[in-house]
């Protein structure tokens, strides 16, 4: 076993057992970093001595029988989330020497944990995208391929797993940026419901679609990290007061009567969506066939708005973007244009200096569509939108545990390929949106490949607050279809 | 629907963008396009539909109001672009 390929349970189990120490592990990882991430550019920090310092004091706690859940493990973060004294970029200019002063809500619980923060990731800059083009640092390549993109908008985290640079990481999701990414680099991505994970400390793009989740290697690990970074946070009023079960009762449930009583649902209308790739409808209709051997009774229902999800949502997400982002100003934090005239000028000079084009554009569409004389017809009619969407996934959990699709169209494209049609690159998103406007969770689960050898996933989506049902189901299907997701660098 | 350059003008100036010509004229190009087809949103029978926001829950939360220790200026201002002291300096407001 290479330290590459360790899952967090397998580190967890050797570092307790004293196989291997912490600090063996992240200098490992370090090093294969340092030696194969130029070919891949999935990081934009790696603060080796600060990882390793981390390391060392997991090794003593383990040595002192300091046993907490995530002792020694090393961990990457995608870079919008803060991190105290290491550098958050957003992969934007904009904040290209931001330091932030605290620790968002979900590195407090890692680091409390005993986790190694082993390096922050690529990204779309502020999340804006489907790619990882769209980052002000770099381009990060599929591991699998290096001429295709690794999906976006974490693509650094998804490909620093699929690398083997780190045990997991976390990535944030908005229409699809933890699942879709997943899917391209064939690991598992996971989104919880809206609420279930604060976002405090999360640099915001979409505040009511936005939500943290893990991306690792298997599907026990994402139950193991969204044990640790779920839970009501007084810094987030929108975190949910529910309670947090144990999610890695999940696999019990599965090694005791498998998936026998379970229901999945399929959308009539994602089977007509126009341009589904063939091999990603023949993975799909292999992946049906596995959770049908499994006890899973399959059956078409009706999501009857489908057409119009991409539609509200690149409404609803401009917009709330073209809000969240007009913090960034050249006042209080980032970069400044220095030579302005006025302060508006120092505004517009800083703003068109420091943001890319996809977040230029998104920032547009987001001010027109929330101008005078034009907010109704187009906030206000998305959001109206958005409820209908919301009553359809609550009509399809009345009949089904989880709905089955694939995640996205087409297996991932060419580096380059989509750049310049950004409508185009929007209509890929399709089957992953729907969770976020309805703040229902989903997971994203390899489950093939294309003739090219590049990973397919599969996704499952479940009513709110029921990630177990996603994680047994998950699971099931993962441990079945036995796949070898290993790719060689 | 078609958005014009000059529109684009007007947008970019309230979210305080600066762009330059050509780049005026691609983003009205593309803007037309996605607003083209976000247009479908008309064939939406919204009639008597609530609008959402997300399923946040839609109670207030509330914190008791007690005093707590700030994190002081030193860290409030720790990333400011440019400062004196305790303050931030910003290019003259008030001619």
């Amino acid at each position: 076993m290479e330290f590459c390929e360790l899952t967090i349970g397998r580190a967890q189990k050797m570092l307790l057992d004293h196989q291997i120490s912490s600090l063996e592990l992240t200098a490992a990882l370090l090093d294969r970093i340092e030696k194969h991430d130029d070919k891949i550019g999935a990081f934009i920090t790696v603060d080796k001595d600060l990882a390793l310092d981390q390391a060392k004091k997991a090794d003593q706690d383990i040595a002192n029988n300091k046993i907490s859940a995530l002792a020694g493990v090393p961990i990457a973060l995608k870079d919008l989330l803060c991190t105290k004294g290491i550098r958050t970029t957003c992969a934007s200019k904009i904040l290209d020497n931001f330091i932030p002063q605290y620790d968002g809500t979900v590195v407090s619980k890692l680091k409390e944990n005993g986790a190694v923060i082993i390096g922050k990731t690529n990204m779309d800059e502020f999340a804006m995208g489907s790619s990882t083009e769209n980052s002000s640092y770099k381009i990060t390549k599929n591991p699998w391929n290096r001429e295709y993109v690794p999906g976006g908008s974490s693509g650094g985290s998804a490909a620093a797993v699929a690398a083997g640079f780190c045990c997991a990481a976390l990535g944030t999701d908005t229409g699809g940026s933890i699942r879709q990414p997943a899917s391209h680099c064939g690991v598992v991505g996971l989104k919880p419901t809206y609420g279930r994970v604060s976002r405090f400390g999360l640099v915001s793009y979409g505040s009511s679609l936005d939500q943290i989740g893990p991306i690792t290697k298997d599907v026990k690990d994402a139950a193991i990290l969204l044990n640790i970074i779920s839970g009501n946070d007084k810094k987030d009023s929108t975190s949910a007061k529910v309670d947090v079960p144990d999610f890695t009762l999940a696999f019990d449930q599965f090694e005791k009567g498998s998936l026998k009583g379970m229901t999945a649902g399929i959308p009539k209308e994602y089977m007509s969506v126009d341009g589904i790739d063939p091999e990603v409808e023949t993975v799909f209709k292999e992946a049906k066939r596995i959770l049908e051997g499994l006890g899973v009774q399959i059956k078409e229902i009706s999501l009857p708005h489908t057409d119009y999800v991409v539609a509200a949502y690149y409404i609803i997400a401009p917009c709330e973007a073209s809000s969240n982002l007009a913090r960034f100003d050249g006042v209080r934090y980032g970069f400044r244009e220095q030579s302005c005239e006025d302060i508006i000028d120092m505004y517009k000079k800083t703003k068109s200096a420091g943001f890319g084009p996809e977040v230029r554009r998104r920032i547009i569409i987001g001010t027109y569509a929330l101008s005078a004389g034009y907010y109704d017809a187009y906030y206000g009619k998305a959001s109206q939108v958005r409820t209908l969407i919301m009553e359809d996934f609550s009509n399809a959990f009345k009949t089904c545990d989880f709905i089955l699709s694939p995640v996205a169209p087409a297996p991932a494209f060419k580096i380059g390929e989509n750049i310049d049609d950004p409508l185009a690159m929007y209509l890929t998103d399709i089957f992953t949106l729907s969770a976020n406007m309805a703040g229902i969770p989903g997971i994203s689960v390899p489950a093939g490949y294309s003739s090219k050898g590049l990973p397919i996933g599969v996704q499952m989506m479940a009513n709110r607050f029921d990630e177990i049902s996603l994680l047994r189901a998950g699971y099931g299907f993962e441990k079945t279809i036995g796949l070898d997701v290993r790719c060689e660098m | 629907m078609k958005i014009s350059m000059d529109e684009v003008g007007k947008i970019a100036h309230l979210a305080r963008l600066e762009i330059d010509q050509v780049q005026t004229e691609k983003m009205a190009e593309q803007l037309s396009d996605i607003l083209g087809y976000i247009d479908k949103l008309k064939d939406v029978d919204v009639a008597g539909v609530k609008p959402s926001s997300g399923i946040a829950f839609m109670n207030n939360v509330l914190r008791e109001d007690k005093l707590k220790v700030s994190p002081g200026p030193l860290v409030t201002l720790a990333n400011a672009p440019q400062r004196d002291e305790d303050f931030f300096i910003v290019p003259r407001v008030v001619k």
